[in-house]
C-alpha cells in the first residue's frame, strides 16, 4: 500500500484529533469525504463506473463473455475479477511493485461475492452445462488517496448497476444442434439486480477510537484495520483484520456495529444516486476524463 | 455520520470564472513566443533560429523589454535565502553523527531551515544557524505546488485567528499551534507532545482547509489571502469548506476583498 512517513509531532496530532472526534480536515470519526461517481465511461465495456474519493480515483470496466459454466456449479455463471495498481498511482507500484497489492484486493472480492445472494448467478446461465455468461470485472488503481477497499466496492457496485449483457435465445433444430442467437436490437439487454451487492466498509484503528475513511497520513498511525463488507440490509458478509497491531473483542464489535450503521447509509446515498444519474437518460452530459 | 456523493461536474474554465477580458498568452515547450529579436529572454526562454522559444509550459510575461515565461507548475529550484521546510528522509551514517544527531532528528522529522547555497545540479545546502528555524513540533503540513507560495520579506506569520503557518518557497506549508511564549533566551526545540486544545485545532483545520482550496482554484499563497479565505470561511463548518458550491463562493469574497485591498 502507497504510504508517507510522518515524524512523531505529526502523529501525536493526529491521534490525539482522533479522540476528540476532530480530523485534520474537519471531519468527524464517522464522516467519508465527497464522493464523486460516473458510470459509463468506457464505450467497449458492457459496463463501467469511475468513482473518485478525495485523492483516491478508481477505474472499473465489466465485459461479459460466453464461456462454459463451473463443473460443480452447472447452472450458474460466475464473475472474475482482475486488479491491476497503475504505476500513475505512486512510484511505488512501478513494474511488479503493484501485483501484490492487486493480488490481496482481487481476492478480497472474491471473497465478498462468494455467497449466494450478492449476485444473482443463476441469471446468467443459458443452458445449463454448455453455455453461461461470464462477468470480467477489471479494476484499475489510477491514484492512490488512501482508503482503497471501500472506493474499489463502491465502483464495483456501480459498475454491475451499469452492465447490459445481451439477450440471447438457445434454438434447437430438429438434429438436437443448438444455435445461439443474438437478439437484432442492440437495446435489448438483461440487466443484473445489485440490491444485495455488498460494499466495503474500512475502520481503521486510532488511538482507542476507530475512524472510517481514512486518508493516507491516518492510515500511517494506525497499526490496525477491520474490513466488513456489508450489504445494504446491514447484513455482514464478509470480515477481514488488515495491519500489524491486535484488536481487543470489544473493539472489534464496536467497529462491526459502527460498519453496519455507516454502511447502511452509503448503501442508501449509492442506491439514489445511481437511479439520479440513470433517469437523467442519453441527455446526461458526460465528463469523463477531460472534463 | 455525514455521506455525501455526488455527480462529477465539468470544470468550468478559470477566465469564465473571473469575467477577465485579457486571455493570457499561454505556451508550450518549444512554442514561439515572438520573432522581434529586440527583446532580452528571461527564465524559461531560449534563443533559437532568430526567434525566442519557450522552455517550459506557461503564461508569457512582459516587462518593457524582458520576456519570461512563468511556468505553471514547477519542481522547486533553490535560490539562496529562501525558507524550506523538509522531511529528512535519509541520513549519513557516520560515527560521530550517530552520537550526536540520532537523540534529535530522526528520519521522518520535519524542519525548518535557510537555503545556504544552491550547487550546478540544482542541489541545495541548508541552514539552521538561527533560533527560528529548526525541528518542528505538533502540526498539519499541506503539500502544494512550489509556483504558488508568492516570494514575500518573511515566511513565518503568526496568524491573528490563532494559529502560526510557515510558507515553504519549496511547496511545503506547515500550519501549528503558536506557542504560547516565546522564550527568548531559552530557545531550542522543547518536545512538546500535550494535547493541542480543541478550539486550536478547530482553527488549524480550517486553515489547512482554506490552503487546499486556494490551491485548488489556483490562488497564491500569502498570509493576506489565506487570513481573507479564512475569515470568508467563517459562516460554514469546516468539513463543509471543500465542497464545489461553497468553495466557489469562499473563492468569489476572497477575490474582491484582495482587488479592495489593492485598489
Amino acid at each position: 500500500m502507497a504510504s508517507v512517513s510522518l515524524s512523531e509531532a505529526e502523529k501525536v496530532y493526529i491521534v490525539h484529533g482522533v479522540q476528540e472526534d476532530l480530523r485534520v480536515d474537519g471531519r468527524g470519526c464517522e464522516d467519508y469525504r465527497c464522493v464523486e461517481v460516473e458510470t459509463d465511461v468506457v464505450s467497449n465495456t458492457s459496463g463501467s463506473a469511475r468513482v473518485k474519493l478525495g485523492h483516491t480515483d478508481i477505474l472499473v470496466g465489466v465485459k461479459a463473455e460466453m464461456g462454459t459454466p463451473k463443473l460443480e456449479k452447472p447452472n450458474e455463471g460466475y464473475l472474475e475479477f482482475f486488479v491491476d495498481c497503475s504505476a500513475n498511482a505512486t512510484p511505488e507500484f512501478e513494474g511488479r511493485g503493484g501485483d501484490e497489492l492487486g493480488t490481496e484486493i482481487a481476492n478480497t472480492l472474491y471473497r465478498i461475492f462468494n455467497n449466494k445472494s450478492s449476485v444473482d448467478l443463476r441469471s446468467l446461465c443459458i443452458s445449463p452445462r454448455e453455455h453461461c455468461w461470464i462477468l470480467y470485472v477489471d479494476v484499475l488503481l489510477l491514484e492512490c488517496g488512501g482508503n482503497l477497499f471501500d472506493a474499489i466496492s463502491i465502483a464495483v457496485k456501480a459498475a454491475l448497476f451499469n452492465t447490459r449483457i445481451p439477450k440471447v435465445r438457445v434454438l434447437e433444430d430438429e438434429e438436437g444442434s443448438k444455435d445461439i442467437e443474438l437478439s437484432d436490437d442492440p437495446y435489448d439487454c438483461i440487466r443484473l439486480s445489485v440490491e444485495n451487492v455488498p460494499c466495503i466498509v474500512t475502520l481503521c484503528k486510532i488511538g482507542c477510537r476507530h475512524v472510517v475513511d481514512a486518508t493516507l497520513q491516518e492510515e500511517a498511525c494506525s497499526l490496525a484495520s477491520l474490513l466488513v463488507s456489508v450489504t445494504s440490509k446491514g447484513v455482514v458478509t464478509c470480515m477481514r483484520k488488515v495491519g500489524k497491531g491486535s484488536l481487543d473483542p470489544e473493539s472489534i464489535f464496536e467497529m462491526m456495529e459502527s460498519s453496519k450503521r455507516v454502511g447502511k447509509v452509503l448503501h442508501v446515498s449509492l442506491q439514489s444516486l445511481l437511479h439520479k444519474e440513470e433517469s437523467l437518460g442519453p441527455k446526461r452530459l458526460k465528463v469523463g476524463f477531460l472534463g | 455520520m455525514a455521506m455525501e456523493m455526488r455527480l462529477p461536474k465539468v470544470r468550468k474554465p478559470l477566465s469564465e470564472t473571473l469575467g477577465r477580458d485579457s486571455k493570457k498568452h499561454l505556451v508550450v515547450p518549444g512554442d514561439t513566443i515572438t520573432t522581434d529579436t529586440g527583446f532580452m529572454r528571461g527564465h524559461g526562454t531560449y534563443m533559437g533560429e532568430e526567434k525566442l522559444i519557450a522552455s517550459v509550459a506557461g503564461s508569457v510575461e512582459r516587462v518593457n523589454k524582458l520576456i519570461c515565461v512563468k511556468a505553471l507548475k514547477t519542481r522547486y529550484n533553490g535560490e539562496v535565502g529562501d525558507i524550506v521546510v523538509g522531511r529528512i528522509t535519509e541520513r549519513r551514517r557516520s560515527a560521530e553523527d550517530e552520537l550526536a544527531m540520532r537523540g534529535f532528528l530522526q528520519e521522518g522529522d520535519l524542519i525548518s531551515a535557510e537555503v545556504q547555497a544552491v550547487f550546478s545540479d540544482g542541489a541545495v545546502s541548508l541552514h539552521t544557524r538561527s533560533l527560528k528555524y529548526g525541528k518542528l513540533g505538533q502540526g498539519v503540513l499541506v503539500q502544494v505546488s512550489p509556483s504558488l507560495v508568492k516570494r514575500q520579506k518573511t515566511h513565518f506569520h503568526d496568524l491573528p485567528c490563532g494559529a502560526s503557518v510557515i510558507l515553504g518557497n519549496n511547496g511545503f506549508i506547515w500550519i501549528y499551534p503558536t506557542p504560547e511564549h516565546k522564550d527568548e533566551d531559552g530557545g531550542g526545540f522543547v518536545a512538546n507532545l500535550e494535547p493541542v486544545s480543541l478550539g486550536d485545532r478547530e482553527v488549524i483545520s480550517r486553515l489547512r482547509n482554506c490552503v487546499v482550496l486556494l490551491v485548488t482554484q489556483r490562488m497564491m499563497l500569502y498570509d493576506t489571502s489565506i487570513l481573507y479565505c479564512y475569515e470568508a470561511s467563517l459562516p460554514h463548518q469546516i468539513k463543509d469548506i471543500l465542497k464545489p458550491e461553497i468553495m466557489e463562493e469562499i473563492v468569489l469574497e476572497t477575490r474582491q476583498r484582495l482587488l479592495e485591498q489593492e485598489g
